[in-house]
């Protein structure tokens, strides 16, 4: 089980470093994906089936399928691609990469102080709904009215 | 079947939302920049999916759950702005967005 938390965690670094450094956008929608459905593997080793599935079907599934049809939509061709890879200067990367570095370091150094193991118990779908419609059901409300609002604002915005 | 430990969890969430971050600051491309918001979102989701297999509760789940609805809110809002930026610049560039007036 831990293999797997490992493989799957290489496999949403690596691809996750694929999708910032691509230049051709659908290869790295897809990469993107590729991490997304590592990330749901991860979920499931650490005892979230419900989570994994979620991951799986709402960002593999519409999240990326909405950004498919912007793309088709945008139709960018050859064009924006060649602009890319000059927007892509090796100069550009150096400052946002050492903060980030900086960042990094500081949070395992951080993290590196704080040994637990996690007990690698299943918490299913029984438990977390019974949580979401009670004492959690006005976040439930709340979350619906901010779907509704994502839903009119985009409506409207996406309108000519 | 051995336990992982919580710190290679969240040392995970830390590095897939820095690399977020290194998206965010280095792109031009306005849909390259909302990639890697969902990037940095899912990342601080999967923080809360370790600390709830930590603690052996509900309770991160429903905070993932909470991320998700977030996300999807998000997406459908910015893609709307990219759409409506393209046909007025017909561009991605986000360094136009800065002779916006008004």
């Amino acid at each position: 089980m831990s293999l797997l938390f490992y493989l799957a965690g290489a496999i949403a670094i690596i691809s996750t470093v694929a999708v910032i450094v691509q230049s051709n956008i659908v290869h790295a929608l897809i990469y993107l994906i590729l991490s997304l459905l590592s990330i749901a593997v991860v979920f499931y080793v650490l005892g979230a089936p419900f989570a994994a599935v979620l991951e799986a079907i709402v960002y593999a599934g519409a999240i990326m399928v909405l950004f498919l049809f912007v793309i088709m939509m945008l139709n960018l061709g050859q064009h924006t691609r060649d602009q890319e890879k000059q927007w892509l200067s090796l100069r550009g990367w150096i400052l946002p990469c050492l903060l980030a570095a900086v960042l990094l370091a500081q949070l395992i150094s951080v993290l590196s102080s704080y040994d637990v193991t996690m007990n690698p118990e299943t918490v299913g779908v029984l438990e977390v709904s019974a949580l979401l419609f009670g004492p959690y059901v006005l976040a439930v409300e709340l979350a619906s009215i901010l779907l509704l609002a994502g839903l009119v604002s985009a409506y409207h915005l996406a309108k000519k | 079947m051995e336990t992982i430990p919580t710190e290679h969890g969240l040392i995970l969430a830390g590095i897939l939302f820095v690399l977020g971050l290194i998206g965010v600051l280095t792109r031009r491309n306005i849909v390259f920049v909302l990639m890697s918001l969902e990037i940095m979102l899912n990342a601080s989701g999967l923080a809360f999916i370790v600390a709830a297999a930590r603690f052996g509760h509900a309770e991160g789940h429903i905070m993932f759950l909470m991320i998700l609805t977030l996300a999807a809110a998000e997406v459908a809002v910015g893609l709307g702005l990219i759409i409506q930026m393209y046909r007025k610049f017909h561009t991605v560039d986000i360094s136009v967005l800065s002779e916006m007036k008004g």
